[in-house]
């Protein structure tokens, strides 16, 4: 079974000018593939940065295997980091790039009359040359060894970045938008190899990424942060299907987020009309949002819908056409593989576990309306849509 | 006519073919011929005499720039790591010197180092030399720099400091502090990342404040004159002498500043050998 190997015990980075992380709590399993995944600002940057030792936290704990380690060093942390732009070393070939930490020494810890002492031993050339080769063998850089970093693209920077730190054996490796500056094939190529590399290696990957599609095709668990806090944790399932909140719900994947009135367990009233949904224990009359996936309202004749609406837009998008449909004002996204014009007046079908219910929240209102659809199209579906993180501001 | 834009260079190209190409071909023909100007490489024979001015050059030039090395490395560092503030009033510091005429503060600096200059009358004042004379049963009123090569030394740290700082501080502000961070991740402590990443990545800046610095000292005539007090002399008073003063034989300046100039094109040429490797650092 695996064990716990991180925990951040409520961290809080406060800055002059603001919170950055708000009592921050969350552990972190040996071998997980865990996503910090949030808009730009949300601190996900911030809370690698903690862990990777770059930042000391205000008040709370990071505990490392149970040992608090606030005040230790990076140099000192058995953690490596690929940085967002690869920040590989220009006075080096690929090479020794990737030998760097291994040139560095090996700490080695000493008992002595009960007193511990570390010290750096130096690893031997022949090891040296033995790992980096089959790094670079696993990165799929062979034959690069003598190339300066110049001389390499994107995706090839990229996959130094990567065996340079994975090289030193860390326990755990952080990640921070290590793919943001990729096209979208080569983008895709590299999830999966990161993907096999975090298998093969049984290494602990933290990953932040502001990119949804990523965070769920990667993870095993999947961390959603926004203004400084988590939203939620779960499996990447979790998230789509059960989203806690309406920001959630809106982040991942694309949400129809309408306002309801509990009346009873399981029975939702939306527009006036009572729907049978899944959820319960929530207090009789009490006011909610209900999230409702385009792909899972079913589109039926006029007469035959609980819900009956006019179609607004239609865009054709390969597998499927994004229909938007106006319900009383209220524009619904719906993703259906039949063609219905615009004008058309149709009625829907929604199946009780196609239904979530959330508590109201912060964000209740939001999102969720359809009605500047084509603006939040560009925002949710450009990975690269936040060119600069704004964290990196509290960082110097 | 290719590229339109290379006729803009035809006014630097004149100037530099009137003012720079042909007095070196001049300095050339000069130094191989007589004063009626018949072939002769007897100039060159006699350049042994200089042994002492050439190795005094030198050595100063040399001494000049690692003092200048190891005041502005340091300096450019902490202007480089420091907020705005220190960043901005140690470059006016730096700066303020260069705005005043070189031969003015040089003529200052004179007056500070003179036997009953600032510096004396200082440490008369605090009765210092009071102090050494008990002690030591000495007689002495004054420290005697002009005249001593410390004293050049110091006018050359003194006027070309800031040709070493500016160069330096320009790479060390533009290197990524990423990469920094990536070499502590990586598990270098601070002593180990400045040894394997800031400092190469530092040497051309450190490469091109070594040239400024070490070309104009190693040529210098006017601060050896006056802080040397004619006594150290330095090939920049010997050129001088063979073109204004009463030694006149241009024929043997010309052979001089020729084989100076050769001396120093193979110093730059092997310096920069040395760096070559860091070079895409700086284009990075």
């Amino acid at each position: 079974m695996s064990k716990e190997l991180i925990r951040l015990k409520d961290c809080v980075m406060a800055y002059d000018d603001g919170v950055v992380l708000d009592h921050i709590n969350l552990y972190i399993n040996d071998k997980e593939f865990l996503t910090l995944l949030g808009p730009s600002g949300c601190g996900k940057t911030t809370t690698l940065r903690i862990i990777g030792g770059f930042l000391t936290p205000t008040s709370g704990d990071v505990l490392f295997d149970g040992v608090r380690i606030n005040h230790v060093p990076p140099h000192k942390r058995e953690v490596n980091t690929v940085f967002q732009k690869y920040a590989l070393f220009p006075h080096l070939n690929v090479y020794e790039n990737v030998a760097f930490g291994l040139r560095l020494g090996k700490t080695v810890t000493n008992v002595v009359n009960g007193k511990s002492s570390a010290k750096k031993v130096k690893i031997p050339e022949a090891e040296i040359h033995k790992r980096v080769m089959e790094m670079l063998e696993i990165v799929n850089l062979k034959g690069f060894e003598k190339r300066s970093i110049s001389a390499l693209s994107g995706g090839q920077q990229q996959r130094v970045a990567i065996a340079r730190a994975l090289v030193n054996q860390p326990k755990v490796l952080l990640l921070d938008e290590p793919l943001g500056a990729l096209d979208m094939r080569l983008r895709k190529d590299m999830q999966n190899e990161l993907k096999r590399i975090q298998q093969e290696m049984g290494i602990t990957f933290i990953y932040v990424t502001h990119d949804q599609e990523e965070a769920l095709a990667m993870s095993d668990t999947v961390v959603v942060m926004d203004g400084g806090r988590i939203q939620q944790i779960g499996t990447p399932e979790d998230i789509y299907n059960e989203p806690k909140n309406a920001f959630v719900a809106d982040f991942i994947g694309e949400s129809n987020i309408i306002d309801g009135i509990m009346r009873a367990d399981e029975v939702v009233e939306i527009f006036n009309r009572k729907f049978r949904c899944l959820d319960k224990g929530f207090d009789k009359d009490e006011p909610v949002d209900v999230v409702i996936r385009p792909e899972d309202v079913d589109i039926v004749a006029e007469n035959q819908g609980q819900l009956k609406g006019t179609v607004t837009s239609v865009t054709f998008k390969g597998v499927h056409y994004d229909t938007i449909v106006d319900f009383y004002g209220f524009k619904w996204l719906i993703q259906t593989t039949e063609y219905h014009p615009v004008g058309t007046v149709i009625g829907i079908h929604l199946d009780p576990d196609c239904i979530h219910v959330m508590k109201k929240s912060e964000y209740s209102g939001m999102f969720g309306d359809y009605s500047s659809y084509s603006e939040e199209y560009e925002e949710i579906g450009d990975a690269d849509y936040e060119p600069e993180e704004e964290e990196n501001g509290h960082e110097e | 006519m290719k590229n339109k834009r290379s006729l803009l260079a035809i006014p630097y190209v004149g100037w530099m073919a009137f003012f720079v190409v042909a007095p070196i071909i001049m300095v050339v023909i000069y130094a191989f011929t007589t004063a009626d100007f018949s072939f002769t490489g007897e100039n060159f024979t006699r350049m042994g005499t200089f042994t002492v001015i050439f190795t005094r050059s030198f050595k100063l030039a040399i001494i000049a720039t690692l003092v200048c090395l190891l005041i502005g490395y340091p300096l450019s560092y902490a202007m480089a790591k420091e907020g705005k503030g220190f960043q901005r009033v140690a470059m006016l510091l730096i700066m303020l010197p260069m705005w005043v005429n070189f031969l003015l503060r040089t003529y200052s600096m004179m007056s500070i180092m003179e036997n009953n200059g600032l510096i004396n009358q200082f440490f008369a004042a605090i009765g210092l030399f009071d102090l050494i004379n008990n002690v030591f049963g000495t007689d002495i009123h004054y420290f005697k720099m002009i005249g001593t090569q410390g004293a050049v030394v110091v006018g050359m740290v003194y006027n070309y400091l800031p040709f070493m700082v500016l160069p330096i501080y320009s790479t060390l502000i533009k290197m990524d502090n990423t990469l920094l961070e990536a070499a502590q991740d990586l598990g270098a402590d601070t002593a180990t990342v400045f040894r394997k990443v800031i400092l190469p990545l530092s040497l051309p800046g450190i490469l091109s404040g070594v040239t400024m610095v070490f070309v104009p000292s190693v040529s210098t005539f006017a601060i050896s004159r006056l802080l040397g007090g004619g006594i150290q002399m330095l090939l920049g008073d010997l050129i001088e002498q063979q073109f204004l003063g009463g030694a006149y034989n241009p024929h043997l300046g010309s052979a001089i500043a020729l084989v100076m100039m050769v001396i120093v094109v193979a110093c730059m040429w092997i310096m920069n050998r040395f760096g070559e490797g860091e070079e895409q650092a700086v284009m990075l």
